[in-house]
């Protein structure tokens, strides 16, 4: 008997794990469904069924849920909306754990905010030496790879190989005796965050990076996501800002000064903290936002692109050699790139190709043309005026890009012709991300001494 | 015999509002009266009897509570308001008027046949 009830309660779990996901209901609603499904298989097992028919029947009397949850939704649209942070959790137990973690994240980006401010007692201001551009990462990334540490439940051993990462970037920047404001200081600056973000991601999957593609594809959406949440937070705290020094000063009062000091540094650093736990909590509540704009402007950028090529061919021109040019070309890579990744972080492996791969290869394709362009050009510089820093790294960015682009592109490419699985295209893109970050630590660490601190 | 989606949908409210002012009751019950009273002619979708008493909550028609049952679970019960009653009372004279203009047609309809 006590098996059978087992049985039962087993079923009952899965139902109600089940309608639990749909967005129109709220706890209290599926208690009271699950409630009603309880008295109806009660009053079915009393008329002679088993157990499990009985659920059956019950589940069947229930209705569809897609058609209930549809009626719910419009008995209660708001709660399409509102569900970000003040969505109620599912049980009172959860509901005490998120207060926690919603404790540690303010601590965290308050600690971060302070954080920011500490070297200032120390005589450091800001704009003022290269201080803070080095360092700027290494006030909230380690607040930021504790907080997963601490939601993934990380062993011991594995926080502190993660704490020496931030260490060592921290004695290198600090350390190596730059020339003020030159090339080196400026590219360590640059690429120390890039490189230290994969110690992020390292404790974001979990601390089980190494054959966890689907652990590091969520990491690349978080990624995406965070940068998203960051943009609209700085809008806000843009309107913050200038708020706050208009209404001081319609009471006589300066504060522009103290605004740039306090709210804009600290607020960044708390920003970033905040937006990764909102990512965090949003996951299953909204659509993804990257894969959205990836939508809309892949296809822009592909028309870009291509006739960016038929301008080329047809009038005959090549990239000019100014350095800005070169870092265009990187950055506009990288978009492609980027475009690609959610792309296929939010794509279907399953689903057979479609358009928008085609647009996608296309998007692909040209970039690659646009940037074999764009390289030669690089190399000739390089050739004509020989080695500096802004160069090499100009140069090593594209062939880092180049490289995971192109095999991409060969993967993409076979799986729209049918002949190769969209998963290929997954694996690669998640096994090349610590390549970017082993490219940044070589900017950062090896840079300097080898163009001798210039 | 099936009866259409539309006309269950219509006579739900004063359904429930008539099985409340009985007496507080639940979902489950409601649905279980509902089917006694039609001798099981009229068969709701469970599921859809929660929105109808949500949007009813919403007018202000029922209030609901939760409270502990006599087996031991927690129940969301609802009750009728004043504004339920006077709801129920015009839904009353409407369906009057719509059961009684069909009755006159059908005993026509009868004479004709004979």
């Amino acid at each position: 008997m006590t098996e059978t009830t087992d049985a039962l309660e087993a079923q009952i779990t899965r139902w109600r794990d089940w309608v639990r996901r749909q967005p129109a209901l709220e706890p209290s609603d599926v208690d009271e469904l699950e409630g009603h499904l309880r008295d109806q298989i009660a009053a079915l097992v009393e008329s002679g069924l088993a157990g499990d028919e009985a659920f059956l029947v019950a589940v069947k009397r229930m209705g569809r849920l897609d058609a209930v949850s549809r009626e719910f939704a419009r008995e209660h649209s708001n709660r399409l909306w509102k569900q970000l942070v003040v969505a109620p959790d599912e049980d009172a137990a959860s509901g005490g754990a998120a207060r926690t973690e919603m404790f540690v994240v303010l601590g965290l980006a308050v600690a971060a905010a302070l954080a920011i401010q500490l070297p200032r007692l120390f005589g450091h201001q800001f704009g003022e030496s290269a201080f803070y551009a080095l360092n700027a990462s290494l006030f909230v990334l380690p607040l930021l790879t504790g907080y997963f540490a601490w939601k993934r439940g990380l062993d011991r051993a594995r926080c502190a190989w993660l704490a020496a990462p931030f260490a060592a970037a921290a004695i290198a920047v600090n350390a190596l005796p730059f020339t003020p404001g030159g090339h080196t200081e400026v590219l360590a600056a640059l690429h120390l965050p890039i490189a230290l973000w994969l110690a992020v991601g390292f404790a974001y999957v979990g601390g089980r990076w190494w054959g966890n593609v689907g652990g590091r594809m969520d990491f690349v959406r978080f990624s995406g996501e965070l940068f998203i949440y960051f943009v609209l937070m700085a809008l806000g705290g843009g309107v913050l800002t200038a708020f706050a020094i208009l209404s001081f000063e319609a009471i006589g009062l300066d504060v522009e000064g103290s605004a740039q000091i306090w709210i804009l540094p600290s607020g960044a650093m708390g920003a970033l903290i905040v937006g990764a736990w909102l990512v965090e909590k949003k996951q299953r509540v909204v659509e993804n936002m990257a894969p959205v704009l990836t939508r809309i402007f892949a296809p822009l950028f592909a028309a870009l692109l291509v006739a960016l090529l038929y301008a080329m061919a047809w009038t005959g021109r090549g990239v000019s050699l100014e350095r800005e040019v070169l870092i265009a070309f990187d950055l506009l890579l990288a978009v492609v790139l980027g475009l690609l990744l959610y792309a296929v972080s939010a794509r279907d492996p399953q689903a057979p190709p479609d358009f928008f791969d085609g647009i996608l290869l296309v998007l692909v394709g040209s970039a690659l043309i646009a940037d074999g362009v764009a390289l030669a050009a690089i190399v000739t510089r390089i050739s004509e005026f020989g080695f500096s820093p802004n160069r090499v790294a100009a140069l090593g960015e594209n062939l880092v890009l180049f490289g995971n682009l192109a095999w991409s592109g060969w993967l993409y490419a076979r799986f729209v012709a049918g002949r190769g699985p969209f998963a290929a295209l997954e694996r690669w893109q998640t096994a090349y991300l610590p390549v970017y970050a082993v490219w940044a630590a070589f900017v950062v660490l090896v840079f300097p001494p080898l163009f001798r601190f210039a | 015999m099936n009866i259409g989606k539309d006309l269950v949908a219509a006579s739900a409210t004063p359904f429930v509002l008539a099985i409340l002012a009985e007496g507080d009751s639940y979902g489950y019950a409601i649905i279980r009266r509902v089917a006694e009273l039609s001798g099981g002619e009229l068969q709701w979708t469970d599921g859809m009897l929660y929105p109808v008493l949500h949007r009813l909550e919403r007018f202000g028609y029922v209030e609901a509570h939760w409270a502990t049952a006599e087996t031991g679970r927690r129940r969301r019960y609802y009750r009728i308001t004043g504004d339920g009653r006077a709801h129920l009372a015009a839904q009353r004279r409407q369906w009057q008027v719509v059961d009684s203009a069909l009755k006159g047609i059908w005993t026509e309809m009868r004479f004709a046949a004979a």
